[in-house]
């Protein structure tokens, strides 16, 4: 069916909707289910008349993972209402379209705080759990899937499933990481963490270069709960890959004297005001006549040598839990700063003994393309169970660089000339962020008995093939084929 | 590879201003040998360096300074391991707590071994092998504290002083040999040994003096003060005459 069509067959007419990067763009006929009664009855209709159907949270996702061009977009964000949260063991149960901002508001006042968060608090469990998000502990604690005890998930057919790691095991581990191809996640059973602060303890080191990062976080690694580094990606020689590193630890009981205080929600609260005076919502605007490569220059290291100046020396800092996940969100739409054009994050996992000649090879390969990230941020990781995992037992290397008119081609050049680099070293790239990866090296990223066995998972869950985005059409060409159809072309 | 040295040998790496020292050189090219008494911890500086540099790039050895004897074979194993060390730094040390009206020998004792007597026991190796050799840098982490006797520590700044005028006795006599002594008087750092002191005047952290250290050793320097600015500061101090320095209460 057209777009046309669609419009017709939904009563709805059509919207523009971006990746949360604002380099990809699609029109689509969006609805807002509010119940699984509603969910059913659109996938009914998408049954009938074979319309491609996508899932979108709050649309975090950098490329073009919750983006469904010219048909169907589900936009689970109505559906968002906290079930229960059991003070005693911190069991929260939610729909999917609850969002980690909702979960932590709701929690952190009863000692608990989500296990896994991404660097913003917008998303939501449903976006969380399709793309297995990691955090800044993910060496540590693992990805969000590790914590979810159980989810229901609505498949196309319109039957509710249960899956637990011993429930329907197989579609546990497949539709975490699955970015929405099986089915819409409804309900979601999480295990959050007991904490006994509002505070964690945050040490901050001044890092020479990129295997001073790599050599001071595997020292650290089982000291520190937290451990997230920025990259300076405009040095080179020595200080290539020099930044700064932020490692944090939870408070133990007890050594917090007013955990109730901390653990309010008014201590939490981002301040609105920078330095008290400019109101924050403006930031973007005075930020954007420097998001060029002089500007971004300047300013990197500039916050190099004050991060140098002002690393620990002593016992850690101590912040609030808000502060120092949702650091990107301090600055309300900083995104905008990167208009017209918007901005891709290049992110690549490589495994750990690999990953200072490789990402060190990235940022040589930029410099030579003149085409330097304006930030980039380093993590430690560790394999998961989960089927599509982008996890290694290595580093990410997350990079944002700006789209222009003039320099898209060249950008997506680059992008593919380094996706050689990191696959060539064993590494991984992740669907949250991607927006330039070719078909042919998705497919490298995973075993091919991997792949099969999901596409095997996606038949019979989705035997008209009807779960699409852009970037499954991108990215796997064949999910999109029904397989009775192959069939009978073939016959 | 860009490092003036070849193979190093660090005692005292598990922690603090050793293991930062053990990446400085580690990042530059050289090989290392981690010495101290905790294996895990030896086990997480190694596990770094080997991570970002690769396995080649460290080893670690257990052993207590203070078991004297163990470092004559010790240090003979480790050379060989090595293929031949060409930098030998001493910077294993302890300070002990306590209130001013305490006279305690056994802390006294314990406080002379491990910043004193190790340090003789381990330099002596080095010291005899690169006299033979005409060539190799030994370098010993003194303090400022060494430089004068504060009510607060007896034991500890006597141990540095003698450090310190071991160190001197050792260059005189190996200068003329090719080898490099170098004497590293930090002020205070942030280390497990100053965990529970709070925040000191012009502290650094275990990076920043590594990283300063780690120059003034390549640059060949007989003396370095950690950071610089307390060349200066402790000549001033040094000159305060013994009647004037007893009264002002430090
Ligand atoms: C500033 C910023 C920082 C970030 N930091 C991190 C980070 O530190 N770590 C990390 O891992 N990620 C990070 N991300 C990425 C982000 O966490 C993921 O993209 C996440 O999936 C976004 O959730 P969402 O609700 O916005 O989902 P969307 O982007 O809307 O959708 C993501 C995927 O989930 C599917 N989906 C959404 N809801 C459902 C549902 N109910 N059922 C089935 N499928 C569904 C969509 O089809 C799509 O494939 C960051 C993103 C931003 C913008
Ligand atoms: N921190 C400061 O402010 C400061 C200032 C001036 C000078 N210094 C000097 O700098 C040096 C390093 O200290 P630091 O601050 O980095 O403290 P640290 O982290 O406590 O390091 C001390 C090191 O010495 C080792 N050590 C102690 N006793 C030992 C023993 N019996 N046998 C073997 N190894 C032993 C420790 O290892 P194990 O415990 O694993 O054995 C550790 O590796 C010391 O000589 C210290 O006196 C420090």
């Amino acid at each position: 069916m057209n777009l046309e069509e669609i419009e017709v067959a939904l009563g709805r007419t059509r919207s523009k909707v971006e990746g949360w990067g604002m380099s990809t763009h699609s029109e689509s006929v969006v609805r807002f289910p509010e119940s699984v009664e509603d969910l059913k009855e659109l996938f009914a209709a998408a049954r009938k008349d074979g319309i491609s159907v996508a899932f979108r949270g709050t649309g975090c996702s950098y490329g073009d993972a919750s983006l469904n061009d010219r048909s169907l977009l589900i936009d689970l964000t109505r559906f968002n209402k906290i079930k229960s949260l059991d003070p005693a063991t911190g069991v929260l149960v939610a729909e999917s379209g609850v969002t980690l901002e909702q979960n932590w508001r709701q929690s952190v006042t009863q000692g608990y705080w989500p296990p896994v968060v991404s660097g913003t608090m917008y998303p939501t469990l449903g976006g969380l759990l399709s793309m297995n998000v990691h955090g800044k502990n993910n060496w540590k604690h693992g990805t969000i899937g590790e914590h979810v005890q159980s989810f229901r998930m609505l498949t196309i057919d319109g039957e509710e499933l249960s899956c637990s790691p011993e429930e329907n095991g197989e579609i546990f581990h497949a539709a975490i990481g699955g970015f929405g191809m099986l089915g819409c996640f409804t309900e979601v059973t999480l295990k959050l963490k007991k904490i006994y602060s509002g505070n964690i303890e945050v040490t901050a080191v001044g890092i020479r270069n990129l295997g001073h990062m790599i050599a001071w976080m595997d020292q650290h690694r089982e000291d520190f709960d937290y451990l997230v580094g920025w990259i300076d990606c405009f040095t080179a020689g020595k200080s290539l890959g020099r930044g700064e590193l932020h490692a944090a630890r939870y408070v133990k009981e007890g050594a917090d004297p007013d955990p109730k205080g901390t653990m309010r929600l008014s201590y939490q609260d981002l301040p609105s005001h920078i330095m008290g005076v400019f109101p924050k919502a403006w930031m973007w605007r005075f930020m954007k006549p420097i998001v060029n490569d002089f500007g971004m220059r300047a300013l990197n290291a500039v916050k190099y040598h004050s991060s140098c100046r002002k690393q620990t020396r002593g016992a850690g800092h101590l912040q609030a839990h808000a502060a120092f996940n949702f650091l990107l969100d301090y600055v309300p739409d900083w995104k905008k700063a990167y208009l017209p054009g918007g901005l891709i994050q290049y992110q690549s996992f490589v495994p750990a003994e690999k990953a200072r000649e490789t990402h060190g090879h990235l940022i040589q390969l930029c410099h030579r393309s003149n085409l330097i990230p304006y930030l980039g941020v380093y993590k430690r990781h560790k394999p998961d169970p989960f089927l599509l995992t982008h996890a290694v037992d290595g580093f990410s290397f997350a990079m944002d660089f700006k789209v222009t008119a003039q320099n898209r081609g060249q950008l997506w050049d680059l992008c593919h000339r380094m996706d050689e680099v990191v696959l060539e070293a064993g590494g991984r790239f992740y669907f949250a962020k991607d927006a330039t990866l070719e078909s042919e090296n998705a497919h490298r990223i995973w075993p091919a008995e991997d792949l099969q066995k999901f596409a095997r998972l996606k038949q019979d869950l989705d035997p008209q093939a009807l779960l699409q985005t852009n970037l499954s059409r991108r990215l796997f060409p064949e999910f999109q084929t029904q397989p009775s159809l192959v069939a009978s072309e073939e016959g | 590879m860009t490092s003036k040295f070849k193979n190093a040998l660090l005692i005292g790496a598990s922690s603090g201003i050793g293991a930062a020292l053990a990446r400085c050189l580690a990042e530059d090219g050289t090989r290392v040998a981690l010495v101290a008494r905790r294996e895990d911890q030896l086990e997480d500086v190694r596990r770094g360096i080997t991570t970002a540099w690769g396995q080649d790039r460290a080893r670690v050895y257990r052993t207590d300074v203070t078991d004297f004897d163990q470092a004559p074979a010790l240090f003979q194993k480790i050379d060989e391991e090595m293929e031949g060390l060409d930098l030998v730094i001493y910077c294993a040390g302890v300070m002990t707590e306590g209130p001013e009206d305490e006279y305690d020998f056994a802390k006294d004792k314990l406080v002379v071994e491990v910043n004193l007597l190790g340090g003789m026991a381990w330099l002596d190796q080095a010291a005899t092998r690169f006299e033979a050799k005409r060539s190799g840098a030994i370098v010993g982490i003194g303090s400022v504290a060494g430089d004068r006797g504060r009510r607060a520590y007896p034991n500890y700044h006597a141990a540095k002083a003698g450090f310190a005028t071991y160190l001197e006795s050792l260059r005189n006599r190996l200068s003329r040999h090719g080898v490099q002594v170098t004497t590293i008087k930090p002020g205070p750092i942030a280390t497990p040994m100053t965990e529970g002191m709070g925040k000191q005047p012009l502290m650094r952290s275990a990076e920043e003096a590594a990283q300063k250290i780690h120059r003034a050793i390549t640059k060949g320097k007989m003396t370095a003060y950690v950071p610089g600015i307390w060349f200066p500061i402790m000549f001033v101090i040094r000159s305060i005459p013994s009647i004037l320095f007893r009264r002002m209460g430090i």
